[in-house]
């Protein structure tokens, strides 16, 4: 799972598989993040919005 | 008693008759849970498994509620990225249909695997060949994802939209929710398929190997195309289901014709390619790999040519044609009946591609093996049933699934 485990080795299958494992984890990550970040300061700033 | 929780203007039972409903399922649902226990505690001798039949009645529940669960992915491909706005009436219900599914396929393989405290094994020690190592990244991830579109409903609720921080977060998910849809489509197309090309790739199982593209066999691809096309079925019938069991209207026709017919269209494009797939499986990789057609529905109390031509002929072809013709779309009856068979029709096939393949005889000196499963692994198959029931009973109540809802209801409340 990372590269400081002790069976990985960099080649093919890990790049293929465990990039496109941690390329999905980082798009899901980073939209949470931002989500909850600007949530955050919409709430801090108090701007009402009501149309989803 | 919880009337703050429901939401606004929508109608619904008392609460001691909903608890009751509950119950009522809730005890199936314990009875599931024991079966589990019993599994992990006592170990897989529960089961009616052994070195012939690895695969069993659990990963069929697993591939075919992966299979049904299909709809969330493509309606939520659709809405979002194909921009099919009228989809937003029924996209919310589709999320938690997906949700239930996943999350009951990862209940399913966390009893299956056996000893579930090294299920997280398959991450820090994956093995990079595998496809199931694949499907196992993609399913948890794709759970993420649903979880993910799951909760703008969830902050919808009554009383949590009235904590600003929640009612932001909502609207803020909303807006992204494209990327996370597109996101949940890429990972639904990789783990949908490799599940199929587990089949294909068995080449010591005649009756699943197919020949393909590049790595990918066949049934790589008619995998992922059924789930898109029989998902949308199941969306519909439970959508019908919960319908007939509130006695209200929930979607609008407008949207269950259109969602119908892409269905439809999805179904006879798949069932095409899978006529294909069967034609030359029987003639040309099954003979030269030793073996006629008919060895694989022969000699055997169970598996005959009636399980082939119920999959294709009376579970695709009927569905696909009933679903594409707008008269027999738009009738009630008939579109309830051509889902009803695509969503068993899709079963089926997952059935033939898990059970089937492993109970067909391969070498010379073998026999038919066929398998009955025990009453712990019926149990635990039942069991992400009882916990769809009460999970669509609790959100159906306190949130707001169905947009238009209130409006088709209306004026029925006007006249009581």
């Amino acid at each position: 799972m990372f590269p400081f485990n002790f069976e990985w080795v960099w080649d093919i299958g890990h790049y293929l598989f465990f990039g496109g494992f941690w390329y999905a984890i980082g798009i899901l990550g980073a939209g949470m993040t931002y989500c909850i970040a600007k949530a955050a300061y919409d709430t801090v700033k108090g701007s009402q919005d009501n149309h989803h | 008693m919880d009337a703050a929780l429901i939401p606004e203007g929508a109608k619904r039972c008392s609460f001691p008759k909903f608890m009751l409903g509950i119950a009522i399922v809730g005890a199936v649902l314990l009875w599931g849970v024991y079966a589990m226990l019993l599994c992990w505690f006592k170990g897989l001798n529960q089961t009616n498994m052994n070195d012939y039949y690895g695969f069993a009645l659990w990963i069929w529940a697993d591939l075919a509620v992966i299979a049904v669960g299909g709809g969330a992915f493509f309606t939520g491909l659709l809405k979002y990225i194909l921009k099919i706005d009228e989809l937003k009436n029924i996209i919310n219900f589709a999320v938690i249909i997906g949700f239930i599914c996943y999350s009951s396929a990862l209940l399913i393989l966390a009893i299956d695997i056996g000893q579930p405290l090294r299920g997280w094994f398959i991450f820090w020690h994956a093995n990079v060949h595998s496809m199931l190592t694949e499907v196992a990244f993609c399913l948890s991830l794709y759970f993420a994802v649903l979880t993910i579109e799951f909760i703008p409903n969830i902050l919808e609720n009554r009383q949590l939209n009235k904590v600003p921080f929640f009612h932001h977060l909502a609207h803020n998910m909303h807006g992204t929710m494209a990327i996370f849809a597109a996101t949940g489509a890429f990972l639904s197309f990789f783990h949908q398929g490799s599940l199929g090309g587990v089949a294909g790739v068995l080449y010591g199982r005649p009756f699943a190997v197919r020949e393909g593209l590049l790595i990918w066999p066949w049934t790589f691809f008619l995998f992922t195309w059924s789930a898109a096309a029989f998902g949308p079925c199941f969306t519909l019938l439970v959508t019908r289901i919960t319908e007939a069991v509130t006695g209200k209207k929930l979607v609008k026709d407008n949207v269950v014709h259109l969602l119908a017919k892409i269905s439809g269209w999805m179904i006879c494009t798949y069932i095409i390619a899978k006529i294909i797939d069967t034609i030359y499986w029987a003639t040309v990789t099954a003979p030269g790999l030793g073996f006629e057609m008919s060895h694989f529905y022969t000699n055997n109390s169970f598996y005959g040519y009636w399980i082939l031509v119920t999959e294709v002929i009376i579970c695709g072809v009927i569905p696909g044609i009933l679903l594409i013709n707008k008269t027999t779309r738009e009738n009630h009856s008939l579109r309830l009946l051509a889902i009803i068979l695509g969503v068993i029709g899709v079963c089926l096939n997952r059935w033939v591609m898990v059970l089937q393949v492993v109970a067909v005889p391969v070498m010379p000196f073998d026999t038919w093996a066929l398998y009955i499963p025990s009453w712990q692994e019926v149990a635990t198959t039942i069991l992400p049933v009882a916990y769809g029931i009460i999970l669509i009973a609790v959100t159906y109540r306190y949130l707001p699934v169905f947009p238009q809802e209130r409006e088709l209801n209306q004026s029925k409340a006007q006249e009581s």
